[in-house]
């Protein structure tokens, strides 16, 4: 048996209100929000990018899986938004847990999938007995243009798991994946911000691949929507995996702890793996999880969870992904929002 | 050991000045302080500045002094302690001369910060600090010094207006002082409504950035007599480290390299503080002033404020402190704060210091501090 | 005036890991370590990683940056007495500076310290944060 052995997550203190972003380009606010289901966001500090956040969630990974860092034997960080072009992310966060020297690491890019893709590779890493602890994390400060539609959504977040075979949480039942080579989002090399191809992103994208994911994994698990306790779809605002859902057979207390984006924006490579730690903070043992996300480009990946009892004795251990979303925000202004975001910039 | 006198003293106008070259200061300094002495030549030359690498990527200055003091194949040194570097100058001319290597050795201070901009000035006086754990951090000297600030208030509960009183005195002694950068009076509102610098201190609390120098020629007290004019004699010299960091120290209330200082120099000199008329401190932030004066004993632990306030260290008061005007009001070119220190002592004893004359002036104390006090050089100067 | 591979990386235990050093004949914890101890001379010492806990000894709000600093301003920077007994000197971040007061507990968090310009190398290093008690 495989699966979640500990988990974590991090989210900054920062959030921005979409009547604020409204405001500067003169757009409607109340139909934002109602048609985008979102109604603030996250907002990284000027001295957090996805490595600080990766290394916090890990360390709240950390603190639960309860383990020595040194048995870490593979880390893989995705990202959209990795600090830098050439050199490594995951090196940054073995070294800061203490992982290093003997620890495989990799930097994965699937837009906002590369979370998720960490996590396929990890569970069946420790699968194939190759390394006893494989952590995962999913962790972005995206960027939104400024103007464009994807600025009232882009956030930043991340979360962390450790994959392990024994003393688990959560215990992976099987996984699927479901790609093709779709054009809805990118971002060129030099580019600050990411292109998109406006109303291609629905159904040709997300709708396709998350739903070709979701009734695979169903059936390759032999199970139905009433046999999922808690679903959790891709995040990129609060419509689309409500719609997913509602579409797929699932209903509102299925998908309730797992949603996250009204009130966090999408946190790219952390959107659903975020849900899965919030959902995981709060879920009944012995109930099981259907995790499945989208990345751009284009794919899903499918997980099916059930929890544990071993889950209650641990998710106390770190701060909870709901607490850290609800309490002590600190909200910022437009003008704030660009300088944190590096939107305007003093001459060097 | 020979007995070593100050035979002359010397210093140029201090501000910004534009027109000026660093070797252009330093001479100008040093050969006012060669006619004031009637002194051709020096047996060696110590020069103290902080960072002429840094700041003017010059270093062997003690070189480029002697040379272009037309001192050639003269012994020349550059002696570093970041602020405290022309006190450690002057120790080490004393050195020179108490040994008998020399009859005559100068020390010049100097430092001339305005060839750079001001972020590169404030990166260069940060590498006084301890740079990866202190000014890594983003912490500026001001915020060292607030946080001894922030903790003495707690502490003893020395006010805003006690610590802005220490500008407002050193600023009137200043507005007598034409070497000076400001020597302007400042009101107390002015301190207290001027732009804050690192919480609690305020631009009215901090000294400035300024280019400048200073020299003194020490001499043995035998060859000293035989020139028939008041000289000064350095009867006591307290030198000591502490740590590094902040952070290290053991109450950032006190600077214990000060209390270590002044009881090695009050020893040497065979003096209590109660003997010393009046003393040059190191102001670089008016609550240094106030944490010196206790450390020096002074005053007790936490009375540093109400005792300025009580006017104590005015130049009419019990025990006048910086009455040069001290690093806010004359300003602080690093390297150069130590010896003008001693040049503003010398004029004092000699009885020439014009309308800042304090009555009685017959031992001095000099007080001269590097970085958030992780080294200080004392002199006890006594008039003859 | 930027600071070079070699001595940002060499300092990457004590900048990532808080990693000190402790004194095997006395006892006494020091950050960052030392070769020699200054209380006993003693020269073995064992890594000790730091807690991260502490509480907020004193702290100042800079409002006149150093450069590369200038987009947090204004910041607090405080020093702060961790729960092993010993003091550090970091910023305090993810509030609001005038909000905090002395003897508030903080915890440590990995965060970006610096960069050296658009194409420099980016350096991480601690800070610490409110604890929230979360």
């Amino acid at each position: 048996m495989i699966g979640i052995v500990g988990y974590g997550s991090h989210i900054p203190r920062y959030r921005i209100r979409v009547e604020e972003i409204a405001k500067v380009w003169g757009a409607d606010a109340p139909s934002y929000k109602k048609g985008l289901g979102l109604n603030e966001k996250s907002v990284p500090a000027p001295d957090e990018d996805c490595a600080t956040l990766a290394v916090n969630a890990s360390r709240n990974a950390l603190r639960r899986a309860n383990i020595d860092p040194k048995q870490i034997g593979a880390v893989y960080v995705g990202s959209e938004s990795h600090p830098y072009a050439v050199k490594p992310t995951g090196t940054i966060v073995s070294e800061a847990l203490g992982a290093c020297p003997f620890v495989h690491t990799a930097d994965l890019e699937f837009a906002c999938k590369a979370g998720t893709e960490g996590m396929f590779i990890a569970l069946h890493l420790v699968k194939s007995a190759v390394v006893q602890y494989a952590l995962a994390v999913g962790a972005d400060t995206s960027q939104g243009a400024p103007g464009d539609a994807l600025e009232f959504s882009a956030a930043a977040g991340a979360a962390a798991f450790i994959m392990g075979s024994k003393n688990l949480a959560a215990e992976l039942l099987d996984t699927h994946c479901y790609m093709t080579d779709t054009p809805d989002f990118w971002r060129r090399e030099h580019a600050y911000y990411p292109e998109h191809g406006g109303r291609f992103t629905g159904k040709p994208a997300y709708e396709k691949h998350l739903f070709s994911a979701t009734a695979g994994m169903l059936e390759k698990a032999k199970l139905k929507p009433e046999d999922i306790s808690y679903v959790i779809f891709h995040q990129p605002n609060g419509k689309f995996p409500v719609n997913a859902a509602q579409k797929l057979g699932f209903k509102e207390p299925q998908y309730k702890l797992g949603l996250l984006c009204p009130t966090l924006g999408n946190t790219y490579s952390g959107s659903s793996p975020m849900g899965l730690a919030a959902t995981l903070d709060a879920a009944e043992p012995d109930r099981l999880i259907l995790l499945v996300s989208y990345g751009s480009g284009a794919g899903s990946d499918a997980f099916v969870f059930r929890t544990t009892k071993k889950l209650l004795e641990i998710r106390d251990l770190a701060p909870k992904t709901r607490k850290q979303l609800d309490e002590h925000k600190q909200y910022i202004e437009y003008g704030t929002y660009a300088k944190f975001r590096r939107k305007i910039l003093r001459p060097e | 050991m020979n007995e070593v006198a100050v035979i002359g003293v010397g210093m140029t106008k201090w501000g910004e000045l534009w027109e000026k070259s660093l070797r252009d200061i330093s001479v100008e300094a040093a050969l006012k302080c060669l006619d004031d002495a009637g002194v051709d030549k020096v047996d060696s030359i110590t020069v103290g500045t902080m960072s002429g690498g840094l700041f003017n990527a010059q270093e062997h200055l003690g070189s480029l002094v002697a040379d272009y003091l037309g001192q050639r194949f003269v012994p020349a040194t550059r002696v570093e302690s970041a602020c405290a570097s022309g006190g450690l100058a002057v120790k080490t001319a004393y050195m020179e001369v108490a040994s008998g290597l020399s009859q005559y050795a100068l020390a010049v201070g100097v430092e001339k910060m305005t060839d750079v901009d001001g972020g590169d000035a404030t990166f260069a006086l940060a590498t006084a600090s301890d740079y990866d754990y202190e000014g890594f951090h983003g912490i500026t000297f001001p915020g060292l010094y607030a946080l001894m600030a922030v903790t003495h208030m707690k502490k003893y509960g020395t006010s805003l207006e006690q610590l802005a009183q220490v500008s407002v005195k050193n600023h009137h002694n200043g507005s007598m002082n034409p070497h000076a950068q400001f020597p302007c009076p400042v009101t107390l509102d002015q301190v207290m409504t001027s732009t804050m610098v690192a919480d609690p201190l305020r631009l009215l609390h901090c000294s400035p950035i300024t280019d400048g120098a200073a020299a003194v020629l020490l001499a043995p007290v035998a060859v000293a007599k035989k020139m028939n004019k008041p000289y000064a004699v350095i009867t006591g010299i307290g030198h000591a480290s502490d740590t590094i960091a902040l952070c290290q120290r053991k109450d950032f209330a006190k600077l214990e390299v000060v209390e270590v200082a002044v009881q090695r120099a009050l020893k040497m000199a065979e003096k209590t503080i109660r003997d010393i008329n009046f003393a040059e401190v190191h102001d670089c932030f008016s609550i240094a002033e106030i944490i010196v004066m206790e450390a020096l004993g002074v005053v007790e632990s936490g009375q540093g404020g109400p005792a300025t306030m009580n006017g104590l260290t005015a130049l009419d008061g019990g025990f006048p402190i910086n009455p040069s005007g001290g690093l806010k009001s004359k300003g602080h070119p690093v390297g150069a704060t130590g010896v003008a220190q001693v040049v503003e002592a010398v004029n004092q004893l000699r009885g020439q210091a014009g309308p800042r004359q304090i009555k009685n002036a017959r031992t001095a104390l000099t007080q001269n501090m590097g970085g958030s006090g992780a080294s200080c050089v004392i002199h006890i100067l006594e008039a003859r | 005036m930027g600071m070079h591979v070699a001595r940002y990386w060499r300092e990457i235990p004590e900048r990532y890991r808080m990693e000190a050093g402790k004194c095997k004949k006395c006892g006494t914890i020091h950050f960052p370590a030392r070769l020699i101890c200054p209380g006993c001379q003693g020269r073995e010492f064992a890594t000790v990683r730091l807690s991260g806990k502490g509480e907020l000894a004193t702290f100042t709000i800079i409002r006149v940056a150093p450069t590369g600093f200038g987009d947090l301003t204004p910041y607090a920077v405080g020093i702060v007495k961790m729960d092993e007994g010993i003091h550090v000197m970091a910023q305090i971040v993810d509030c609001n500076p005038e909000e905090l007061k002395i003897g508030d507990r903080v915890v440590s968090q990995f965060r970006r310290i610096n960069q050296e310009g658009k194409t420099g190398m980016i350096i991480y290093g601690y800070k610490f944060v409110p604890d929230l008690g979360l």
